[in-house]
């Protein structure tokens, strides 16, 4: 174990602790754009320095391993002076639209200058022009409100595996790009919109849920996804009983299946939800017209369908199909149904096409 | 020439540096049969002895560096950078040019120490004919057997500043962007392709085999004895003599001006002297008869760098020459951390604002907001450097800004 003072508390931590966590035990609250706990460091962003007394240069305390002794100040005079010169930085580069921008509320950018009351910038200059226009119908690339924190091209490369983005040219003019610098959908990208999940600011957002409703209007409702059978947490977002959007869920324990991540169905194909065209009761064909009818009605009339098939053709005539959209547990009855009740062992499912 | 002080380019012009032949008659390789028979223990102990700090700018003590590689590790690289992208700098360029078997030979000697089997040089990408030169001075050094197991591959840059600094350099020869890495971990630990790895500037290795063959306690009583050795010292600008010298590490830097340089061209005097190359700190007039080492440099708010000297007579704009290496930060910062990012660019548009007669009290005011914070909080040496000759050129020519400010 290794013992360091944090604005002058002892905090002990098990050695490989890096400062950002030890502070964060010490209860400083340690402002960070570039780290995320799931991705590779990257050591970037340099909002999260600290003092560390006798050192030449502040600390990144997110890739700075605690040491034995190390005297930390998190919001000493200089610190702070860092942190809003950075922030400063950022918006000569950030386009400031917050009044339309989905990520109201929601920013780290905005927090982060709110708590340090960085009204404007002193370094205003060249205006941003990094806009990328991107006619996909999921992701919307707005690189006039990157902060270069580089979160997306972890995720991409570290939890989807799609390696769809990368960074492109030096310097000021560092640009977030697929190969080629072509369009999402000419590159290796999914949709799964994990790029979207990390971003922490406006930059990349979800074209579904433009314009419907901003993260603080609306509630939030934790679910499972209905597509398949794996069972990823979600979280809707509900405004007037409509769903407009859906957030990953990233606690472990509240996720425990896909700790956030989600495929382009999950993300961005939530709409369906309230199509006028789903079907919200059973409906049985009579003289060639699909009719309303009750639940009763339409199980009886299946029922006895059933029965005088088996009757006439015997329960080999029959095979029952299920869906990897319903759970195990759906499946399993499904199966049991055939077996048990139908009396077939032709039992399927689309998981094996 | 009277005041230097030959080690490595002792046989300069008088050898052929692509032949291993040539370089033994004049007493190489010597060394690092020595090295091969002393213990790798003995051998670092022998380098940290002989006080040999770093000549690529950073002056860290070599012996320690090697100390800290693992000696368990399976696998260990030996890294030469000689990616040499400060302006004004080009002495490595004369090391290989004069005497490339040296730094073969230095390689190889490090290679005993920690147990390396491959080395590899990562040679800038301005100097292809240096890549040619270097591939034949290891096949030559190959076919005589002096290298014996040890293999040295040339890598080629691609033409960026930040590669010159060490991790950026291993992600280049990885086949990855030219991006520093944060450290801890140092190379020494986790460096090429993860492995334990000593990066070293070919100034440093070419010192190495001297070392061995004439002793720690020799090499340590050469010139400073904080920054010991020699230096390789390469003259630009308003200079008589814009060439190469090697000095002792105490010669003085007005010594360098007057007696190697020749003085000021056209008989002008000197304004301001700027040692290490761009990221080097503006030395005044008034500074100049402090020894060149290490140490000595520092103390006066300056650095002793790759060891490049840059003199600009009276005549010179300072504003403008700082705005012109404004401009280069601007254009080699890689772009990964946001001091250095944003940083160098708005400098650039401040400091050209003041240049071209658009600028206010308060550019001058935020120029110095920035490089403070630059300084501190950048994750490498290229923007933490960066705003130093801004910053000195301010501090000792405040009143050549003030007369062009709007």
């Amino acid at each position: 174990m290794i013992n360091l003072t944090i604005d002058g508390k002892n905090v002990t931590v098990p050695r490989g602790t890096m400062l950002l966590e030890a502070c964060r035990l010490a209860g400083a609250d340690i402002p960070t754009l570039c780290y995320d706990p799931e991705l590779k460091l990257a050591g970037s962003c340099r909002m999260c320095v600290v003092e560390v007394e006798g050192r030449r240069t502040l600390a990144a305390s997110c890739v700075t391993p605690a040491e034995e002794g190390m005297v930390v100040q998190t919001e000493s005079e200089e610190v702070v002076e860092a942190r809003k010169v950075i922030l400063e930085l950022l918006l000569a580069r950030h386009r400031l639209d917050c009044h339309v921008c989905e990520k109201d509320g929601n920013c780290r950018l905005q927090d982060y200058c709110y708590r340090y009351g960085v009204k404007d910038s002193r370094f205003k200059g060249e205006e941003p022009h990094f806009y990328k226009d991107d006619p996909n119908p999921f992701i919307e690339r707005d690189y006039d409100k990157c902060i270069m924190c580089t979160k997306c091209v972890r995720a991409c490369a570290e939890i989807t595996g799609a390696f769809a983005i990368n960074l492109k040219n030096r310097g000021h003019e560092v640009v977030i790009s697929t190969a080629f610098d072509g369009g999402l959908k000419d590159s290796t990208c999914v949709f799964c919109g994990q790029c979207v999940m990390v971003c922490p600011v406006g930059a990349l957002v979800s074209k579904v849920e433009k314009g419907r409703g901003r993260d603080y209007q609306t509630e939030k409702v934790r679910t499972i996804c209905s597509y398949c059978g794996t069972g990823c947490t979600l979280e809707l977002k509900v405004l007037n009983d409509q769903v407009v959007g859906v957030n990953s869920v990233r606690d472990e324990r509240l996720s425990p299946v896909n700790r956030g991540a989600l495929c382009v169905k999950g993300r961005f194909g939530w709409d369906f939800v309230n199509s006028k065209e789903r079907l919200t009761q059973p409906l049985v064909r009579k003289d060639g017209e699909l009719v309303p009818v009750s639940w009763d009605e339409a199980l009886d009339y299946t029922a006895s369908r059933l029965k005088e098939i088996k009757e006439r053709w015997g329960a080999g005539s029959m095979a029952v199909f299920t869906s990897a959209r319903t759970t195990n547990e759906e499946n399993y009855l499904a199966q049991k149904l055939a077996r048990a009740v139908i009396g077939t062992n032709n039992v399927d499912h689309c998981a094996r096409l | 020439m009277k005041g230097e002080k030959r080690i490595i380019l002792e046989y300069a012009d008088k050898i052929n540096p692509e032949k291993a032949e040539d370089y033994i008659k004049v007493g190489g390789y010597k060394g690092l049969e020595k090295a091969r028979r002393m213990k790798p223990k003995k051998i670092i102990e022998e380098v940290k002895k002989s006080n040999l700090r770093g000549r690529g700018g950073a002056g860290f003590n070599t012996g320690m560096k090697w100390s800290f590689i693992p000696e368990n590790a399976p696998i260990k690289y030996v890294v030469c950078n000689l990616d040499e992208g400060e302006p004004g700098t080009y002495k490595d360029r004369i090391i290989c040019e004069k005497n490339a078997q040296a730094l073969l030979e230095g390689m190889a000697i490090c290679a005993t120490a920690i147990g390396a089997e491959k080395g590899y040089i990562y040679c800038r990408g301005e100097y292809p004919y240096i890549v040619k030169l270097l591939n034949n001075a290891i096949k030559s050094a190959k076919e005589i057997g002096a290298l014996e197991d040890f293999d040295i591959e040339v890598r080629m840059g691609a033409g960026a500043y930040v590669c010159g600094e060490e991790t950026a350099l291993i992600e280049s020869i990885e086949g990855q962007r030219g991006e520093p890495r944060f450290k801890p971990p140092f190379p020494g630990v986790e460096g090429l392709w993860g492995m334990p790895t000593v990066v070293n500037n070919v100034e440093t290795f070419a010192c190495l085999p001297y070392i061995l063959v004439n002793g720690a306690e020799w090499f340590a009583s050469i010139g400073a004895p904080n920054y010991p050795g020699t230096k390789i010292l390469t003259l630009t600008g308003d200079i008589n003599n814009p060439t190469y010298f090697e000095v002792p590490t105490d010669y003085l830097l007005s010594d360098v001006i007057y007696e190697l340089g020749g003085g000021i061209k056209s008989g002008r005097e000197l304004k301001a002297v700027q040692v290490g190359g761009s990221s080097g700190a503006f030395i005044p007039k008034k500074n100049i008869d402090t020894p060149i080492d290490f140490d000595s440099m520092t103390k006066i708010g300056a650095s002793l760098g790759s060891g490049a000297v840059f003199v600009l007579d009276e005549t010179r704009d300072i504003v403008d020459i700082a705005t012109r290496i404004a401009k280069f930060f601007k254009h080699e910062s890689c772009g990964k951390c946001n001091p250095c990012r944003e940083g160098t660019f708005r400098m650039y548009e401040m400091m050209t604002r003041i240049n071209k007669g658009l600028g206010k009290p308060e550019d001058i005011e935020n120029i110095l907001v920035l490089s403070r914070v630059m300084q501190k909080a950048s994750l490498c040496g290229l923007g933490q450097a960066a705003p130093i000759p801004i910053e000195t050129s301010i501090k000792h020519f405040k009143s050549d800004y003030m007369a062009k400010l709007n």
